[in-house]
């Protein structure tokens, strides 16, 4: 065991070696998949726990409230005892729902970030899935989520469940458009999809400090685009709950409806995550230019507490435009997206290259 | 629209976005302010405000005089007839004239929606709303109240 804070290339290398010392190769590689998959259902259980609480708080915060206070210390323990609850409720099914479908919806819209979650970098060596299509792979993954919304309005037989999904089929399917182009912008310059690479080009400085006036376009569109993307406020539209109950999760109780808000949680966390990778170096620490002496302190505080602090600021990000702007009405929504968004966004899509080309980036 | 007023409207609308996280975020860096009160535990030091309605008293003074001429203006004023003045005539033993003494001023806490309108009505300020919110008791019987303390009097020259 070579554990190391600040490198786990040998420390994975050397748990992969020990299972292949005491099972036989396939066997090995099972227990290895099995060990992941453990991991990574622990994390997104924390995650979920974590964030319902964070958001409790951050929100009560802004509203000049206290938020949970009463469950464990400073009410730590409330989202536990909350998901205890949920478990403990009846799943009901409602009368002429689709019974499979209503169930698979559920599932589905879990299991697109569970998929997306395994190529995030977390530190160096630390990544699962390192795809020389990472990018790409976790902007085409975390789509399906919108077939289980869709799914789940459908099967639902109300109303109110159907207008809500078919309104967050709209708002993904667009809002994607500005995702990638505005990923694609930094892509311009890192000339390569795979996540380690975007990272290890950033380790003379982030592309958000690098790549010029439009890279902070890039990154205020992304950001923008990915909350809308992920139905979260001021774009819940979806799930408006003054007009349309609870949209598409109107129907689910229980664990299932659990499902839906973890789903939205853990999106909440790749999208950071993407976020943190693409602009702001990922696990990379802050390094200026050719300037050791920073560098080196920077250097000194571990990879993993680099990528979680970032994480963390983009999120409170998040939070702050969820609880402080009011909700887009449905043609807002879109005029914002098709008339204001897109377009900015191919101009600067166009000045990155533009900028790519002649070299102006540092 | 001209190409003018797409671009100042991105600018403003980039404004007026950044105007309302600035007041989120004074709020959230200024935890002081916060105005949520953990009620049970802090029952001690709890002090509502002067505005508060919590029940209908009528003032004593240390002599345990009132100042309730026993006028009814507050049972009429009542819109839920939850105040009964019961008085009496007596003489007066100095004037010989004939005047209207409280015996009880029965106050049914159970049905006062807190509107203000006795205290508002009375002539003589001798009615007034504390700040008491704490009324919850087990029997409903102990919700109607008798105002005036045992022995009370009128303050002289009230009337």
């Amino acid at each position: 065991m070579n554990f190391n804070i600040y490198d786990f290339t040998g420390f994975v290398n050397s748990i992969k070696q020990w299972l292949n010392s005491v099972f036989p190769p396939a066997v090995a590689d099972i227990t290895g998949f099995v060990i992941i998959g453990i991991c990574f259902l622990t994390f997104i259980t924390l995650l979920g726990l974590s964030l319902v609480y964070i958001e409790r708080k951050v929100c009560a915060f802004f509203q000049q409230r206290l938020g949970p206070m009463r469950v464990g210390f400073w009410g730590t323990a409330q989202t536990v005892a909350d998901i205890i609850k949920l478990i403990f409720k009846e799943p009901l099914i409602a009368k002429g729902s689709d019974k499979f479908l209503f169930n698979l919806a559920a599932f589905i819209v879990i299991v697109a970030p569970f998929m997306a979650i395994a190529a995030v970098p977390f530190a160096k060596g630390l990544h699962v899935l390192d795809f020389d299509i990472g990018l790409f792979f976790i902007t085409a993954v975390s789509s399906i989520g919108v077939t289980g919304i869709l799914l789940a309005g459908w099967s639902s037989n109300n109303k109110y469940s159907l207008i809500g999904a078919m309104r967050s089929g709209a708002q993904i399917v667009s809002y994607e458009l500005s995702v990638v182009l505005s990923l694609l912008t930094i892509i311009v310059l890192t000339g390569s999809l795979q996540l380690s690479a975007i990272i290890e080009s950033q380790r003379d400085g982030w592309w958000i400090f690098k790549g010029n006036i439009p890279a902070i376009i890039a990154f205020f569109i992304f950001i923008i685009a990915s909350t809308a993307e992920s139905n979260r406020g001021p774009f819940d539209m979806a799930e408006a709950e003054s007009e349309l109950t609870a949209g598409f999760h109107t129907e689910y109780s229980g664990i299932k409806f659990a499902y839906f808000f973890l789903a939205e949680y853990i999106n909440l966390f790749i999208i950071a995550a993407v976020g943190a990778t693409v602009f702001f170096g990922g696990w990379m620490p802050l390094h200026i230019g050719n300037f050791e002496f920073f560098n080196k302190i920077m250097d000194f505080i571990p990879p993993i507490i680099w990528f979680f602090g970032k994480i963390a600021a983009l999120i409170f990000l998040i939070m702050w435009f969820k609880w402080t702007f009011p909700r887009l009405r449905i043609d807002q929504l879109l005029t914002l997206e098709w008339k204001y968004l897109l377009p900015i966004n191919l101009v600067n899509l166009l000045m990155m290259s533009v900028v790519a080309l002649n070299g102006w980036h540092f | 629209m001209g190409l003018k007023k797409y671009i100042s409207d991105i600018f403003y609308g980039v404004k007026s976005l950044i105007t309302g996280m600035k007041v989120t975020g004074h709020y959230f860096v200024r935890p002081k302010e916060i105005i949520t009160q953990q009620y049970p535990e802090n029952r001690e030091s709890l002090k509502m405000f002067d505005r508060f309605r919590g029940e209908v008293v009528l003032i004593h003074d240390e002599n345990n005089m009132h100042k309730c001429t026993g006028c009814s203006a507050c049972e009429l004023a009542c819109p839920n007839g939850s105040i009964e003045i019961i008085s009496d005539k007596v003489i007066d033993p100095e004037t010989g004239k004939s005047t209207k003494v409280i015996d009880k001023f029965v106050y049914h806490l159970s049905m006062c929606t807190f509107c203000n309108l006795c205290i508002l009505s009375c002539p003589t300020d001798a009615i007034k709303m504390a700040q008491n919110f704490e009324h919850s008791v087990f029997d409903r019987s102990e919700l109607t109240k008798v105002l005036n303390k045992p022995g009370s009097k009128i303050m002289p020259g009230i009337r």
